[in-house]
């Protein structure tokens, strides 16, 4: 053997080898991350989120809240039923609203609303919310989530399409942050 | 036979394995290790390759489509010869293969077969228990039920609370912006080919390290591990005391192999297929999503944690576990092997079995959730009704309409979230009892907006008189100091 670092034409040619592959893996590797990441991708942010109609304004009575049916903006073709949500709309008066998601603040578990006691329970692991949405009880730190709403020609819609979760990409747009504890 | 020799022959010739499998097969152990606590590891594999087979069978019929995945789960169920017998041992095949791989980590934990030379055997365990973990959670998806789609929104709100990457999480694990089809099918790729390749690849190293380095001795107090001279004892042991793997030993692992499939067959038969329950539908929100029973434990404690400790806790607690079940081997890589000279790892074991049994006990009745039907199923028992002015009673009305039974128990039935209030007047003043009522606290909404003051009045009526006969409900003091100055009997003004 001779010196251990001389260049043998074998040698180099077993580097450039490795060099080849390593390129060609990193041509495809471009394709295949940007296929993985799409979901997360910035040209589809703008897609999720739109406008979607909950229906007349006459559905929803002055002073109660009322569970509202829409379809996700955003729908794949094998969605089927889970393209489908609910939220809760509380009319205050007038055109005056409080649209909210159902998904609980703490951790995303369908909240159901009880005229009766004037809250909205969460079955998982009992938070609970005044009918304006304000945290009451029970480890959620925040309030329910709200969607933007407007009403136009009669016709109430929200703007919708991200689930809403805790610290997920809506949670600054779906505000009702106040916290409170004891006092209304 | 002298064909099947031949034949035999022919292939050995070629493939040339028959010598290192039988070399394998032949190896000496230490002999006490042919013990039935030595079975657990040989049992898991079993269990998880009755998992592969009983998979393949399913991916078969199921179709992991959202809109299609739940019907091809009843068509499984009901239409398929026998699909409900392969859908039920693949469901407690899952529950099996939990507790068995739970039970030998403790066990390898317990006879110190983490330390010196096999620390990397336990590491390429800690990442089997994750894949295991895994594997039971996006199978739980693939069950395309309520509970999968809700237990997916909160595996999401979990994530979402990471910081900076939570929003970016959220998108990547569900596909998309909602739960829906390419969430489904993602949880399909990892359950069927990426958890499963890997699961492959990493037993291999598990079970080639466990082949070189020797089982891990029966450990006896006092025979100390040291890096220098550990190796040479072993290999002294085994030549000394040993026994050939086959058949000296391994007549046990088939025997409780055997026994464990069995019993995830009695278990299929008897108990059948878990779910699918509701469809997967969003817009029925009367569900009350639950985990299967080896992540009840998380479950009871995200609904028992302060909230404010919650994303701490649940973000760090799971990085501190994993880098502690990791770290472990080169924290205490030598010395004692022996549980009876290892106090702290006994008492953990107890301590983590009776948390995590604690906590699972707890999330199968939720005590923290209210019952959300108790107001309206569950009447006033009479003994609270009884002798009571008629204030008394519209105040029982108001307490069953206003739904505190949902949280509050009487006589014994209603929610738990809080106090049963059998006794309330003994621990509360009546003013006390109002602003509890009007400005909650404690854990308890404020009632103010949602009573008129005649409804207060009533209910706090019907409060004062839940005590027990003989004992006097709870006043205020200086009520007692001015009665007593006004020369009242303090008795004969209040029942």
């Amino acid at each position: 053997m001779e010196n251990d670092n001389a260049i043998t034409r074998r040698g180099l040619f077993m580097k450039l080898g490795i060099l080849f592959n390593g390129l060609v893996a990193v041509v495809l590797a471009v394709p295949i991350v940007r296929f993985l990441m799409s979901a997360v991708a910035r040209e589809h942010q703008d897609e999720y989120l739109s406008w979607v109609t909950l229906g007349p304004v006459g559905q929803f009575p002055e002073g109660e809240t009322r569970l509202a049916t829409f379809r996700s903006p955003y729908v794949t073709p094998t969605d089927g039923k889970t393209a489908d949500t609910v939220c809760w709309v509380r009319r205050i008066a007038g055109e005056q609203f409080q649209i909210f998601a159902v998904n609980c603040a703490h951790l995303g578990c369908p909240v159901r609303w009880f005229p009766q006691s004037g809250l909205f329970l969460c079955p998982c692991h009992g938070g609970a919310y005044y009918r304006d949405g304000k945290r009451a009880a029970g480890p959620p730190e925040r309030g329910l989530f709200t969607y933007p709403y407007k009403v136009e020609n009669g016709v109430v819609s929200i703007e919708a399409g991200e689930l809403p979760t805790p610290g997920g990409p809506s949670a600054a747009n779906y505000k009702n942050r106040e916290r409170n504890g004891s006092c209304v | 036979m002298r064909l099947i020799e031949q034949i035999g022959e022919w292939f050995d010739r070629r493939l040339q394995v028959a010598a290192p499998a039988r070399e394998i097969a032949e190896h000496s152990v230490p002999r006490e290790t042919a013990s039935w606590l030595y079975v657990f590891g040989s049992a898991a594999l079993t269990v998880f390759l009755l998992q592969v087979v009983t998979g393949i069978m399913l991916a078969i019929v199921y179709v992991p489509s959202a809109s299609e995945a739940w019907n091809s789960l009843q068509y499984l169920n009901h239409g398929v010869t026998l699909g409900w017998f392969i859908r039920a041992l693949h469901g407690w095949g899952s529950n099996f293969m939990v507790a068995i791989v739970l039970i030998h980590m403790v066990q390898v934990f317990l006879f110190g077969a983490y330390k010196f030379p096999r620390e990397l055997t336990w590491i390429v365990g800690v990442f089997l228990l994750l894949m295991t973990l895994g594997m039971a959670f996006s199978g739980q998806v693939l069950r395309f039920d309520q509970d999968a789609y809700w237990g997916l929104g909160i595996g999401a709100s979990i994530a979402s609370r990471t910081p900076i990457l939570g929003a970016a999480l959220v998108k990547l694990i569900l596909g998309g912006p909602i739960i829906a089809g390419a969430t489904l099918s993602r949880f399909f790729a990892l359950h069927v080919f990426v958890i499963p390749g890997l699961l492959i690849g990493f037993v291999s190293l598990h079970l080639l390290m466990v082949i070189k380095l020797g089982i891990n001795e029966w450990p006896m107090p006092g025979r100390v591990v040291r890096k220098a001279t550990y190796e040479k004892q072993y290999h002294e042991l085994t030549k000394k005391d040993g026994a050939p793997f086959v058949p000296y030993a391994v007549w046990k692992d088939m025997f409780f192999a055997g026994i464990v499939v069995l019993a995830i067959g009695v278990c299929a038969v008897v108990f059948g297929p878990f779910g699918p329950t509701g469809q997967p539908d969003p817009t029925i929100i009367q569900t009350v999503p639950k985990p299967d029973y080896f992540f009840l434990w998380l479950y009871a404690v995200l609904a028992l944690l302060p909230p404010a400790l919650e994303t701490v806790a649940i973000l760090g607690g799971s990085v501190v576990v994993i880098g502690g079940l990791l770290l472990l081997p080169f924290l205490s890589g030598e010395g004692e092997k022996s549980w009876r000279r290892r106090p702290i790892a006994v008492m953990s074991i107890m301590l983590i079995a009776v948390a995590l049994g604690t906590f699972t006990h707890l999330a199968g009745y939720s005590p923290w959730s209210p019952e959300m039907t108790a107001w309206s199923g569950e009447p006033v028992p009479e003994k609270f009704l009884q002798a009571r002015t008629a204030l008394e009673r519209k105040g029982a009305v108001v307490f069953q309409a206003k739904q505190c039974r949902n949280c509050h128990a009487l006589g014994g039935s209603g929610g738990q979230r809080g106090p049963e209030l059998d006794a309330v007047a003994t621990r509360l003043t009546r003013d006390q009892l109002i602003r509890q009522v009007l400005q909650g606290g404690g854990n308890m909404p404020a009632y103010g907006n949602n009573l008129n003051p005649a409804e207060t009045t009533a209910l706090v009526a019907f409060l004062e008189t839940l005590h027990p006969a003989g004992q006097r409900p709870a006043r205020d003091a200086s009520q007692a100091a001015v009665e007593t100055q006004n020369g009242e009997n303090a008795a004969a003004t209040r029942p």
